[in-house]
């Protein structure tokens, strides 16, 4: 399976296994602008699979008043370059419901699937990673996959979790990636990361579609005889300190890697927090590799992605610096 | 100039209210009592209607129970808001307050068109509505003191009550969020309602202020696209905090801002025209007609909040004028004595009463305590996470070296 087939999956193994579960968004029953939710209307009809108008706000806010009465609603922001006008539902609404009711409602219902990331021409506004700004939102998931198989566990743990999740989806990776994914029920724990690659000399940190640039700048490294521990966050919000911490333990340096502009995006909390609960186990200055402070840019795109050879730089400036 | 124009603007509001305030004297005159517990009440005047081909009933009966509990619940609303009044400015209640003094009989004449089972959301101005559908004073009033026995259990305060077992899905604190959420609701409902049978509805409240907020009309849309059970239900108090109408809505008939939806205006003053209407509404979007909007033409006699003394925008002639001719309670206690159901000192004897018991209930609210402080950090996920980042190091931090450190090396003290 490549990943929009495999979020295809999970979507009709929710759909089948829970009669309360809705898929709706901008042209999904048509299958979606990525083929996402191909021949789901067919499947499971078109009270169940249906398009909404082009309104981002209002889509969050019907998912969380539909989940607040028990239901589960999937909703399709159709590219998370748009969760921007439903911001409001999201942080105030989704968010907060569990809280500010004392527990006695929730949106835990809700997972809301988006598109995110570089894609080779999308621009300005199909190409951001919009991870940190939501990350800074208590109450809600934040889940970002690698691949096919990620995907699928991911996105049918969050459809099933009682938290509400923004589930981004990096969309360079719909066709590009081809794994073998478990058919039926498969989940894959939320709040997990996963070590890809187990090493000793560095640890590099990374999500979504970033895995595949990272595991390459991994092998180079590995070729120059450094050996990298990597690891996919998988869950941004919250994440997987531990795993992390154990792992920059035993290698004292710690590159982190991420689309989105640098100043403030995730790496940032990444590695502030590994900065004040590992400073004395820190060999070498942690190296944030991250797009520039720049609005994604079309035509200068391959010089904005944090490709593989500016993650080997940084893999060896950490080994350098510890020497 | 500004004054003049502000003058222009409450002539115009007064002339309106006049209109109203004319039927409500027609209704009192045309009075008929059949006999001691039933009457008969006149509601000419009271609804105007848009795009659609039927209305509301001009002529509703109520019998003497039900126009009792309607004075005992709007009488507590009333007295416990100017309770919640009286305890902000002694500095009991700590935040953010608005009061709904003036509007009861929406929230009451909703509740009593209603069932349980229909969905309510609303504003921020939402104590009154939690205490219509299944809350107390003492929870009301708790929740504005922060404690526990407070209907959030202290966690949200003003802008925060919910009532699961009434299916009050609460007030909310951004203006006009509530409505999206309502479109939910309502799909939910018609999701959920058996073939054949009727729909459950849900209603969303929200002032004139919030009428314009863009999100409105994304769920607007929806739910006339789908054909959702879902009433629009603007409390047109005149004013969007402190500006007028006339000044901060391109529209003023906001019974009609839905274009082709149907659209409903009710004189929001008169319970039983607010009940009729809702009657009629609840019909209307639960048969499958999808939704409408519905104007109640209402007033506040507080400021916006409690920063907001309420009249340097308006003038006191005009929130007196409001009183003595169009107050939603002296309606429902003027229906009781014209059709003789009750007398003068019945209706003193139940006021203090109230008073009583609303002064108690707020006695019990105080001697209740904070929530406990490990609630800060419950409720935020399903299950509570283990705090992040505590003090204590985990057992893989390696402890400083101090033979080699900054402090061993004599720059210590």
């Amino acid at each position: 399976m490549n990943l929009f087939t495999a979020v295809n999956d999970a979507m009709r193994v929710a759909l089948r296994t829970d009669e309360t579960a809705i898929v709706f968004g901008e042209d999904v029953a048509f299958g979606g602008v990525f083929r996402c939710s191909h021949n789901l209307r067919e499947e499971f009809g078109a009270d169940r699979v249906f398009n909404t108008p082009l309104s981002e706000n209002g889509i969050a806010g019907f998912a969380v008043g539909y989940a607040a009465t028990g239901g589960t609603a999937i909703g399709e922001i159709q590219f998370a370059d748009y969760i921007f006008p439903a911001f409001d539902q999201i942080v105030n609404e989704l968010a907060k419901f569990r809280y500010r009711s004392g527990n006695q409602w929730n949106a835990g219902g809700v997972t809301l699937r988006a598109p995110c990331g570089a894609v080779g021409h999308g621009g300005h506004y199909h190409s951001q990673s919009p991870e940190a700004y939501l990350a800074h939102t208590p109450g809600i998931r934040v889940v970002m996959p690698r691949g096919p198989k990620a995907a699928k566990g991911l996105l049918l743990a969050s459809i099933r979790s009682r938290d509400p999740v923004v589930f981004l989806e990096p969309k360079a990776l719909y066709r590009a990636a081809v794994e073998d994914v478990p058919v039926g029920d498969y989940e894959i724990e939320l709040g997990k990361a996963e070590i890809l690659r187990p090493g000793e000399d560095v640890t590099v940190v990374g999500w979504g579609g970033q895995l595949r640039v990272l595991a390459k700048a991994c092998a180079l490294a590995a070729e120059l005889g450094i050996d990298c521990e990597l690891i996919d966050l998988q869950s941004i919000l919250p994440w997987d300190f531990e795993t992390v911490a154990a792992s920059v333990s035993k290698t004292g340096k710690l590159v982190v890697s991420h689309e989105a502009p640098i100043t403030c995006g995730f790496g940032a909390e990444v590695a502030a927090t590994v900065a004040d609960r590992c400073f004395w186990n820190l060999e070498a200055p942690i190296k944030r590799v991250c797009g520039y402070d720049t609005p994604f840019p079309l035509i200068y795109e391959k010089y904005y992605i944090p490709d593989e050879l500016k993650n080997l730089e940084a893999i060896k400036t950490v080994v350098e610096a510890a020497k | 100039m500004l004054h003049s124009v502000s003058l222009t603007a409450s002539r115009l509001i007064a002339a309106r209210t006049l209109s109203l305030s004319k039927a409500a004297a027609k209704t009192s005159s045309l009075f008929r009592s059949f006999s001691t517990s039933d009457g008969t009440f006149d509601l000419t005047g009271c609804f105007q209607t848009h795009n659609l081909d039927s209305a509301p009933s001009e002529s509703v009966t109520a019998t003497k129970q039900e126009l009792v509990d309607i004075f005992e619940l709007m009488y507590t609303m009333r007295r416990m808001e100017i309770t919640c009044d009286n305890e902000y400015k002694a500095r009991n209640i700590r935040g953010f307050c608005h009061l709904y003094d003036g509007q009861e009989a929406v929230a009451t004449g909703i509740l009593n068109a209603f069932e349980p089972e229909d969905s309510w959301i609303t504003s921020y101005r939402c104590h009154c509505i939690a205490l219509a559908r299944g809350g107390s004073v003492r929870q009301v009033v708790g929740e504005l003191f922060g404690v526990i026995d407070g209907m959030s259990r202290g966690k949200g305060g003003s802008m925060h009550f919910y009532n699961k077992k009434h299916n009050f899905f609460g007030g909310q604190g951004i203006v006009g969020a509530q409505v999206p959420v309502g479109a939910g609701l309502a799909f939910a409902n018609k999701y959920n309602a058996k073939p054949g049978e009727k729909m459950n509805v849900a209603i969303a409240c929200y002032g004139d202020g919030a009428a314009n907020q863009g999100q409105i009309w994304e769920s607007a849309n929806m739910s006339a696209l789908w054909k959702l059970p879902m009433i629009f239900c603007i409390e047109n108090n005149h004013y969007g905090m402190g500006t007028s109408i006339d000044r901060h809505s391109s529209i003023s008939d906001y019974y009609k801002m839905g274009n082709s939806i149907p659209g409903l205006r009710i004189d929001g003053m008169n319970v039983l025209a607010v009940r009729e209407g809702m009657r009629f509404a609840k019909e209307f979007c639960g048969s499958g007609n999808g939704p409408m909007y519905v104007e109640m033409m209402t007033y506040r006699y507080h400021g916006h909040s409690m920063s907001d003394p309420g009249t340097t925008y308006r003038n006191r002639e005009e929130i007196a004028f409001t009183r003595s001719t169009r107050d939603p309670l002296e309606f429902v206690k003027k229906c009781l004595l014209d059709n003789e159901f009750i007398d003068e000192a019945e209706i003193k004897s139940t006021e203090k009463r109230i008073r009583k018991s609303v002064q108690e209930e707020v006695m019990k609210a105080k001697e209740s305590t904070s929530p406990p402080l490990d609630e800060l950090t419950k409720h935020i996920f399903a299950t509570s996470l283990e705090p992040q980042c505590d003090s204590e190091y985990p057992p893989h931090i390696r402890m400083p070296n101090y033979e080699k450190s900054f402090w061993a090396n004599g720059h210590r003290n």
